[in-house]
């Protein structure tokens, strides 16, 4: 309790210590005012300490203050709000409050009130930082999780080509994508994506993903497999999660899809008719056991494109908040591309949509499957020589000429596959321009950011996988370049780099992963040139 | 080779010029392949472009022919190129390059 009364004249300092004095001063039980008591109103409005016994409103805060033993409170106001108060219970010496008193501890309020404004507003702010510094970290944590459970290569089969794309929102929702070996030229591809954002998405998608495998090796009906990992999952998801996924086996000698749908997204397939759904019904995974998935069939001919989409392209607005929808990305799916253009024209149709610089929604994945013109060994090519060998892999810093380093490097690494010479000079071409981009638009020439060279092959081709860290911009589409325009002046003489590389090599595959562009070459090691 | 400086050096060939570029044909040779452009079309004739001693050109240093062959249109000259290996002839065909200057197979009459 304050005690504002003042030491009387001659008193001294230093007294003989006494007995045991009587205690002089006694703590008042902290009352809490809620919003909306009428004691609130009562201490906006008095414009200094309120004596509690002239308080003609009631409340059960006034009772208990006053049984307390309260008998003034000074309103600790700041810009009209209540920011606390100080209670005073009766003066030692038992003689009121005077004029002076009050006047002493309005004073002292009127200066204390902003004091505690600032206190209050730092420690909100602490509380708040803190809270966005455990947001963030759970999100590193979910993005961490999402990236390392990821394929971390492209199955390559002669005769197809696969394609992925997968870009985080900030918040990291459970979308995920895998393929699967089956031998026996089988692939298995599922797409999913879990409801739920942040750290319990990701948990459920890794466990998910690890039952999908499982059963996936287990059985090769997509129906038999996913009624499984309903099984196994009710269990173990917490309640109001489940988890949207379509598997489908992708026969790779004949072409033929055989599929299942746990309430995703339907699959489009873009024939020389048209483009098709893919229906097939079942509930989510997660949801309710018992459930029975439907099977259906379809045959992908040459020159046919499978598009596996999650919601986040489908469900993502314009500035005018209408939704992307399926009829546009249907539309999208149906326009003619080469090879993987078709992932870099829709992602690019859904950037023009959302707008500039407008935050992505959820996350966005697409899996594209596409049978190319002539695929007669694939099942041969994929069956029997399944793995990869990896001839080379290193880092250079991003600094201008570097890509002759990258090029001699991957020339002395391919010298043993014995490469034509025509094949050869392509690739040197291909990889200077490809690692040389890297350097400049991917990276700026930031010497302390490293471009990752990769060369793989199998029997039939050789993959140089380039890397840079550049995740943040989207890479150019490879256009051909108007020479006209050029030497007439009405064009840069440059841009030539994308489009050398598209003609050196025999596919370019291109996807942004988690901060990272990678640039796919593939050359074909079959038939003479 | 890599490091190694690149030259562009002009002489009269023939009824024309040639400039005989030596080392990486990319954007840092742009100052010196211009440069010797004028010089070599200032004696009139055709100008060829001789590649024999050229180890690397890219895609900068396709902007830099480019560039050469858009003032050469301007001025109604003439140019060639001499010394190509076979792939950069498939770059030059590629690029279309070859549909606006001659490519010489072997050195060029009258040489």
């Amino acid at each position: 309790m304050p005690q504002l009364g003042r030491r009387r004249r001659g008193e001294r300092l230093e007294e003989a210590p006494a007995p045991e004095p009587p205690p002089r001063t006694r703590l008042i039980d902290p009352v809490e005012i809620p919003q909306g008591d009428p004691l609130e109103s009562v201490l906006l409005s008095a414009g200094g300490p309120v004596e509690i016994s002239s308080v003609e409103a009631d409340s059960e805060t006034i009772t208990r203050l006053r049984e307390a033993g309260v008998e003034l409170v000074v309103p600790l106001i700041g810009q009209g709000e209540l920011l606390g108060a100080l209670y005073l219970s009766t003066r030692l010496s038992d003689q009121p409050y005077s004029s002076d008193d009050r006047r002493l501890l309005g004073s002292l309020a009127s200066q204390v009130a902003p004091a505690m404004k600032v206190a209050q507003l730092v420690r909100e702010q602490q509380v708040e930082a803190k809270e966005r510094e455990r947001i963030d970290q759970e999100l590193r944590v979910a993005a961490l999780i999402q990236q390392t459970l990821l394929p971390k290569e492209l199955p390559a089969i002669k005769g197809w080509g696969v394609d992925a794309f997968y870009r985080p929102a900030r918040a990291v929702g459970g979308d995920f994508y895998d393929f699967i070996e089956l031998g026996g030229g089988k692939l298995g591809v599922i797409i999913g994506d879990v409801t739920d954002k942040g750290v319990p998405a990701a948990l459920v998608m890794a466990t998910c993903r690890s039952m999908l495998r499982s059963a996936a090796q287990g059985h090769d009906s997509p129906a038999v497999v996913l009624a499984e990992v309903n099984e196994n999952l009710v269990p173990q998801i917490p309640p109001s999660m489940f988890v949207t996924c379509l598997y489908a086996i992708v026969d790779t000698a004949v072409g033929e899809v055989v599929f299942a749908n746990a309430g995703h997204n339907l699959p489009y397939v873009r024939t020389s008719s048209g483009v098709i759904e893919l229906r097939a019904t079942g509930m989510p995974l997660g949801l309710m056991a018992g459930m029975d998935y439907e099977e259906k069939t379809h045959r992908l001919e040459h020159g046919d494109v499978m598009v596996l989409t999650s919601d986040g392209i489908t469900e993502a607005h314009n500035p005018e908040r209408e939704m992307y929808g399926f009829a546009r990305l249907m539309g999208q799916v149906a326009k003619k591309t080469k090879g993987d253009d078709l992932v870099a024209s829709l992602v690019g149709d859904l950037e023009k949509w959302s707008g500039p610089g407008a935050e992505q929604e959820d996350d966005i994945t697409l899996v594209v499957v596409r049978r190319t013109a002539s695929a007669e060994r694939s099942a041969a090519a994929f069956g029997d020589h399944p793995e990869e060998k990896r001839l080379v892999s290193f880092r250079l810093p991003s600094v201008e000429g570097n890509e002759r380093l990258a090029i001699d490097t991957v020339v002395e690494a391919v010298a043993p596959l014995g490469l034509s010479q025509t094949r050869l000079e392509r690739l040197k071409t291909a990889v200077g321009e490809t690692v040389m981009n890297a350097i400049e638009h991917g990276n700026h020439n930031d010497p302390a950011l490293d471009v990752g060279v990769e060369v793989s092959t199998t029997v039939s081709s050789l993959t140089i996988r380039v890397s840079d860290q550049g995740g943040g911009t989207e890479m150019p589409d490879a256009e051909t370049p108007d020479i006209e325009a050029k030497l007439a002046g009405e064009q840069t003489p440059r841009g030539w780099g994308l489009f050398l590389v598209a003609e050196m090599v025999d596919e370019v595959r291109r996807s942004t992963d988690n901060g990272a562009h990678v640039v796919e070459l593939v050359i074909n090691r079959e038939g003479d040139i | 080779m890599p490091g190694e400086e690149f030259t562009a050096r002009v002489t009269r060939k023939g009824s024309g010029s040639a400039i005989v570029l030596a080392g990486t044909v990319d954007k840092n040779a742009k100052e010196l392949i211009d440069t010797a452009y004028e010089e070599a079309s200032r004696g009139g004739g055709e100008v060829i472009l001789d590649f024999n001693d050229v180890d690397y050109i890219n895609s900068t240093g396709i902007a830099v022919i480019v560039g050469i062959l858009a003032m050469a249109r301007a001025q109604g000259q003439e140019v060639g190129a001499i010394g190509l290996t076979d792939h950069y002839r498939e770059v030059f065909r590629i690029t279309r390059l070859s549909d606006f200057m001659h490519i010489y197979e072997e050195s060029p009459s009258g040489s």
